[in-house]
């Protein structure tokens, strides 16, 4: 059952042609990783996904529902929840704050404590808690920032690599984290640039060149893809 | 009652500096001396006090909308002079008898409110942020001060009351509160001083229970990362329409306050130097803390006052380098900076004491 569809998505920016006609299908349950070169419109497919942008034409449906002229944070009402590229945490506020803003919608008095403390012990940041949040390491960031998307619960959890700047040991406890959502039923959708990573958790790989959906299939199947390799490399019209 | 209970403990959070037994025992010991002070002194300095306390409202609403909200409006002048001209043409045309004034006071303000709700309506769903909603704001406070300059004929009139263009409203009555035999007649010396007070300390407790408060959060996450907040599932431009309308409300309190107090209310009040004042009292004292902003605002109105009596513009220049000093030596605020400072000291005192 498909959780997400694109359908013929476009999106120009003046004569730029950032995504065109993306036709994609996410199914319930499944991680996927979206990979291309710099510029392949993999992020701008995130933000209209979102809502950040508004799409020239296409339809997105979402469970079903057709969610593209919806606002935001109505998005977010609906299930879709999302971890940006740049950490966008609360800088001046304090781990805990952050996550309690994160789930105060959801949870008052005694049960928002409880939640909180869980969050806590599943990014690891109990010691953190009191930290301002700008003070954190770039890794930890990243994790606080997945908490407070996870935090919401979402059917759809939208990753813009969450991994940049880790170390090899940082990106396989990512990877953990990742496994651990999706095993409790949470649907990934996560742009990645680190092979490893994708390696480590992808079930389906799509890879976008040109705003377009150029190849789709399993890593080992991408992998062995000799135009993906050329399109990295810079030679897909060579 | 547990609801009540939960209210009260919102009065400490991480929003707001202040905390614990010492700093309570402190605001008590404040709030006394400021109950007794009408006794030991005179008629026109209680008077001058309660002009202090005046503008202590339209502080916190820049404190509210700009330190906490993260939107810079320029324009809290615009609210004051609303509700100030809104006030006079309402006692002007109805008086004073049965308690109308009080009527005319709440009413005032909330027509401030709502012109905030409109203005507010249209730059935070238009998605104007950042410089440019300082930007708009300042335009709509200059151009009704331009508005109110160019009344001074006498078809400019709404009912009785002219507005007089330059010279401003004037002879509106004080507020009068009904009383069997004689209604009190609150001039500005000790009777509009225990009023402001009591609405001073009622929105400065309000106000931090509301910023410690889930509503609070979300301002502050605004403030912090408008994108992420929204991405948490908030309808960001609610929160900020309402705390905006909020922040209107106290200016528009701030100048009602004020017309009452003068018994004039002029267009210059809306101008640019009015403008930029509060600015610079919140900058000062630390735009981003209730207890800050207060402190902040009555020490520099006080020294500004001060100053006066060596010529107004070097008043004005005083405060322009005040603004330039906070921004260079302690861009959150110097009372801020001096609070925290205090609270590490005392931190590290009761940790070498236990």
């Amino acid at each position: 059952m498909s959780l997400l569809e694109l359908r013929k998505l476009n999106k120009h920016f003046g004569g730029l042609h950032v995504t065109n006609s993306v036709d994609l299908t996410l199914r319930a349950g499944e991680i996927h990783c979206l990979i291309g070169p710099n510029g392949a419109g993999k992020s701008t497919l995130f933000r209209l996904i979102l809502g950040e942008h508004h799409p020239g034409s296409g339809d997105i449906l979402f469970a079903g529902e057709n969610i593209t002229a919806l606002k935001s944070f109505a998005r977010i009402h609906r299930g879709l929840s999302v971890k940006f590229q740049v950490p966008g945490v609360f800088k001046g506020l304090s781990v805990r704050q952050n996550l309690e803003i994160a789930l105060q919608s959801r949870h008052r008095g005694r049960e928002l404590e409880a939640e909180i403390g869980r969050l806590l012990a599943f990014l690891g940041l109990e010691s953190e808690q009191a930290q301002i949040a700008g003070n954190l390491s770039h890794g930890q960031k990243q994790w606080l920032e997945i908490g407070m998307a996870v935090s919401l619960k979402p059917r759809l959890l939208l990753l813009d690599e969450p991994t940049a700047g880790m170390s090899p040991e940082e990106t396989h406890m990512t990877g953990e984290m990742v496994q651990r959502l999706n095993a409790d039923g949470m649907t990934v959708l996560a742009i990645e640039h680190d092979m490893a990573f994708v390696r480590q958790v992808a079930h389906r790989v799509t890879v976008l060149h040109l705003g377009q959906v150029f190849a789709q299939g399993s890593i080992d199947e991408i992998v062995a893809d000799e135009r993906v390799a050329a399109i990295y490399l810079g030679q897909a019209h060579a | 009652m547990t609801g009540l209970l939960a209210m009260f403990r919102r009065l400490e959070g991480p929003q707001t500096a202040g905390r614990g037994p010492a700093f309570w025992g402190l605001f008590a010991l404040v709030l006394a001396v400021a109950l007794a002070y009408p006794l030991f002194s005179d008629g026109y300095t209680v008077g001058n006090t309660v002009y202090f306390f005046v503008w202590v409202f339209i502080a916190l609403s820049l404190c509210l909308i700009w330190g906490y909200g993260g939107s810079l409006s320029f324009g809290q002048t615009a609210f004051f002079g609303i509700a100030g001209y809104g006030y006079g043409i309402l006692t002007i045309n109805f008086g004073s008898a049965y308690g109308f004034t009080l009527v005319a006071l709440v009413a005032a303000v909330a027509i401030a409110a709502l012109f905030a709700v409109l203005l507010g309506y249209f730059m935070f769903f238009g998605r104007i942020a950042g410089v440019f909603l300082g930007i708009v704001t300042l335009a709509v406070t200059l151009m009704l001060e331009r508005f109110m300059a160019q009344t001074a004929g006498p078809e400019w009139h709404i009912g009785t009351a002219r507005l007089n263009g330059f010279n401003g409203m004037s002879a509106m009555p004080p507020l009068t509160i009904p009383w069997p035999g004689e209604p009190i007649v609150l001039f500005a010396d000790v009777g509009l001083y225990y009023l402001v007070l009591g609405l001073l300390v009622f929105v400065y407790l309000a106000l931090r229970i509301l910023m410690n408060s889930s509503f609070g959060n979300v301002i502050v996450a605004i403030r912090e990362n408008p994108e992420r907040a929204e991405m948490l599932g908030y309808d960001i431009r609610k929160y900020q329409l309402i705390t905006f309308v909020i922040g209107a409300a106290l200016a528009g309190l701030s100048g009602v306050l004020y017309t009452v107090w003068g018994q004039y209310i002029t267009p210059s009040s809306m101008g640019m130097t009015a403008a930029a004042l509060p600015l610079i009292w919140v900058a000062v004292g630390g735009r981003s803390d209730l207890t800050s902003t207060v402190i902040g605002t009555l020490v520099v109105l006080a020294a500004f006052q001060a100053l006066t009596i060596y010529g107004s513009q070097y008043a004005l220049v005083f405060m322009g380098v005040l603004l330039v000093l906070t921004v260079l030596i302690a861009p959150n605020g110097l009372v801020l900076g001096v609070m925290n400072w205090l609270g590490r000291i005392a931190t590290r005192l009761t940790q070498r004491a236990g």
